[in-house]
């Protein structure tokens, strides 16, 4: 600044503009530096709005599906289309795609009698995925859904070898055209995720909407743990099988007639 | 122990042309790394049924032959055998650049290597892969303290404690990567706690095998005379160490057996599993077991370099035998989902699958042993690990010298 050089006019206007530059100014940074703050609150506020629609998920629910393999047509593939459709998945079936849900065909030997009906993540509530997860990445939300969290998984395949019913996939090469509900990420590990976007919209999974939709109705998805659903009093009525029972994993996904 | 170390002198035409060696193994190496970081896992032969190859092979070869390596040390620091004293520094060098080598193969093999931290800020008390980033982390951590406390005199005073530590952490970490297979329930190849102790018997075997090797291939190249003493006392103990191996792998296969719901994979393994079973057989069996067993136990070993270098090469290809049998024969076999039922499905449920490794994982393989060599050379050249004598004369006085000073 070189003062030296104002004039007596200049000298006696500088004081109170530059008091009104300064107020200018410290306002304008004020509203800088408040601004995202008070955006913030904003968004934190309409997100606790949100959940409080949502409800969060709560550990009195326990999601699950129960399979009748005895409704379950052979050639049908409907819930796997579904599922495809539902989360991006290119529906290949070459060893690196991965194959969130399959139609497993299973013969007796000795009688030859067939069976055929859909094999996902059994949704455990012990889930040997999340134990062996070094990231935490793999996890179990409070009602039973176990999840991947695609930003901490670290792709060390350990969940996949000890998955005990071949539930899980990797992603081995680029992804494209992703659905914005269901992020993957090449180099993670993915499996069914019991389409759980769509159930704490009130909603059922895709599978099982359309199995309903094919006129099979195989598949009952609900609330294991509330008495008065549906599948609860099936499960209390029926004979009903966990896959590889002996492990004891308390899946969430049970089956009738195999 | 009052041993001079002396860095082993370089210059040599040999010397550069390892150095070369090395450095292309590295070009290729890392050549393949960034292959298949662009292009995903694709590009290796590893997918949805085959979820770990290759890669995971050369990393455990070398997670369990760096604590084996260290046995030599352990011998001479813990259980008194002054006479492996001048050779426990390499001992230690061996065990941390292999537990390196064989840690950053697993990193590099990981779907998204750029986010290993997270495995480091976050701990899963039931995950083993959790342990095991602290165990590797620690036993590094311990064994170089035990080599600064070897080489500062100032420090002699911490050795007892470093080695006890390092020694306690080597129990934990091979106990770690045998359960990373031990403690899996959903595989009949794996699921048994057999195999902490059995990887830590066949670590003994394989890391002395590599300390042998790398012990003669360092005193050949560099001129210093190794006498027939301690390379007889090194025979004895890869001879016990084999011994002891092949002691927990016929348990392992004879439990397997035995157990109605595990026989089929233990026929597929001993009889129809193609290359598995012939790697078991000829590989892990005859050619890593039995031969050099038999080369060693020859009554004119001490005079028999030959057979001594024949006996660690094959023990090493013996490893990978195993490791491959192990790790891609425990994935081969269908998961029993409905035991005594034929399954089919879209997903490969019910068939044995198949695998090949493609030269990717080859590439990192490669990779592995090529910055192992390159981290060895580099330490012995510019680090006093060895002594310039290991002759019966030198090796004689020293333990003269040591009696002397225990009286």
């Amino acid at each position: 600044m070189k003062r030296q050089n104002l004039t007596p006019s200049d000298a006696a206007d500088t004081p109170s503009s530059r008091r009104g530059f300064l107020a200018v100014a410290a306002a304008g940074m004020t509203g800088i530096l408040l601004a995202p703050g008070v955006r913030l609150i904003e968004i934190a506020q309409a997100a606790a709005a949100g959940d409080a629609v949502s409800a969060g998920a709560s550990s009195k629910v326990r999601w699950g599906m129960l399979i009748d393999s005895t409704k379950c047509s052979a050639g049908c593939t409907d819930c796997v289309t579904a599922c495809n459709t539902e989360n991006g998945l290119s529906g290949g079936t070459l060893p690196t795609d991965s194959q969130w849900i399959r139609k497993i065909e299973i013969k007796e030997v000795r009688s030859g009698r067939t069976q055929s009906f859909p094999m996902m993540c059994q949704h455990c509530a012990e889930p040997p995925c999340v134990d062996v997860c070094p990231t935490g990445a793999s996890f179990k939300r409070a009602d039973g859904i176990v999840l991947v969290d695609r930003h901490r998984c670290i792709g060390c395949r350990y969940c996949l070898m000890a998955c005990p019913y071949k539930a899980r996939s990797f992603v081995h090469e680029p992804l494209t055209h992703q659905k914005p509900d269901v992020p993957r990420g090449m180099g993670t590990a993915e499996a069914c995720n019991l389409c759980v976007y769509r159930v704490d919209r009130g909603e059922q999974p895709a599978c099982v909407a359309a199995c309903a939709a094919a006129g099979h109705a195989a598949i009952l998805f609900g609330d294991l743990n509330d008495p008065a659903s549906e599948i609860a009093q099936r499960v209390a009525s029926y004979p009903t099988r966990q896959i590889r029972e002996n492990l004891n994993l308390d899946t969430g996904v049970r089956y009738i007639g195999i | 122990m009052n041993i001079v170390l002396y860095k082993l002198q370089g210059g040599s035409r040999g010397h550069y042309q390892l150095l070369a060696g090395l450095a292309l193994m590295l070009v290729l190496g890392v050549s393949a790394l960034l292959y298949i970081e662009h292009h995903g896992h694709i590009v290796t032969g590893m997918n949805n049924q085959f979820v770990w190859g290759l890669p995971d092979v050369f990393s455990i070869f070398l997670m369990l032959s760096g604590p084996g390596a260290l046995s030599v040390a352990l011998l001479a620091s813990v259980f008194g055998k002054v006479e492996y004293e001048p050779v426990a520094p390499l001992s230690g060098l061996l065990a941390i650049a292999m537990v390196f080598t064989g840690l950053m193969l697993l990193m590099l093999d990981l779907g998204r290597p750029d986010r290993a931290s997270e495995a480091m800020l976050h701990f899963n008390p039931k995950s083993v892969l959790s342990w095991n980033l602290y165990l590797y982390s620690g036993f590094m951590g311990f064994v170089a303290a035990y080599l600064w406390s070897l080489m500062e005199p100032g420090m002699r005073r911490f050795t007892p404690w470093a080695i006890g530590l390092a020694f306690a952490w080597r129990i934990g970490l091979t106990t770690g990567t045998g359960s990373i297979y031990g403690f899996q329930v959903a595989r009949q190849g794996f699921d048994s706690a057999i195999f902490a102790p059995m990887y830590i018997a066949l670590s003994l075997s394989y890391g002395l095998a590599v300390f042998v090797l790398v012990l003669l291939l360092a005193c050949r190249s560099n001129s210093i005379a190794l006498g027939d003493a301690l390379m007889a006392r090194l025979a004895r103990l890869q001879v016990i160490f084999i011994g002891v191996g092949l002691y927990f792998i016929l348990i392992h296969h004879m439990t397997n057996y035995y157990f109605t719901k595990n026989r089929d994979f233990e026929l597929f393994i001993l009889f129809d599993g193609g290359i598995y079973t012939m790697l078991f057989w000829f590989g892990q069996i005859l050619l890593g077991t039995l031969v050099p067993l038999a080369l060693l136990l020859h009554p004119r070993i001490a005079q028999m370099r030959a057979r001594m270098v024949a006996s660690v090469v094959l023990v090493v290809l013996g490893a990978f035998a195993q490791l491959y049998v192990t790790i891609l024969g425990g994935q081969a076999q269908p998961l029993p989902l409905f035991p005594g039922r034929q399954v089919s499905s879209s997903f490969y449920d019910g068939i044995v699958n198949s695998y090949t490794p493609s030269l990717p994982e080859w590439g990192l393989g490669l990779l592995g042993l090529g910055l192992l060599g390159l981290i060895v050379t580099l330490a012995l050249r510019l680090i006093a690990f060895l002594p310039q004598r290991l002759d019966d004369a030198a090796l004689q006085k020293h333990l003269a010298k040591q009696a002397l000073a225990a009286s």
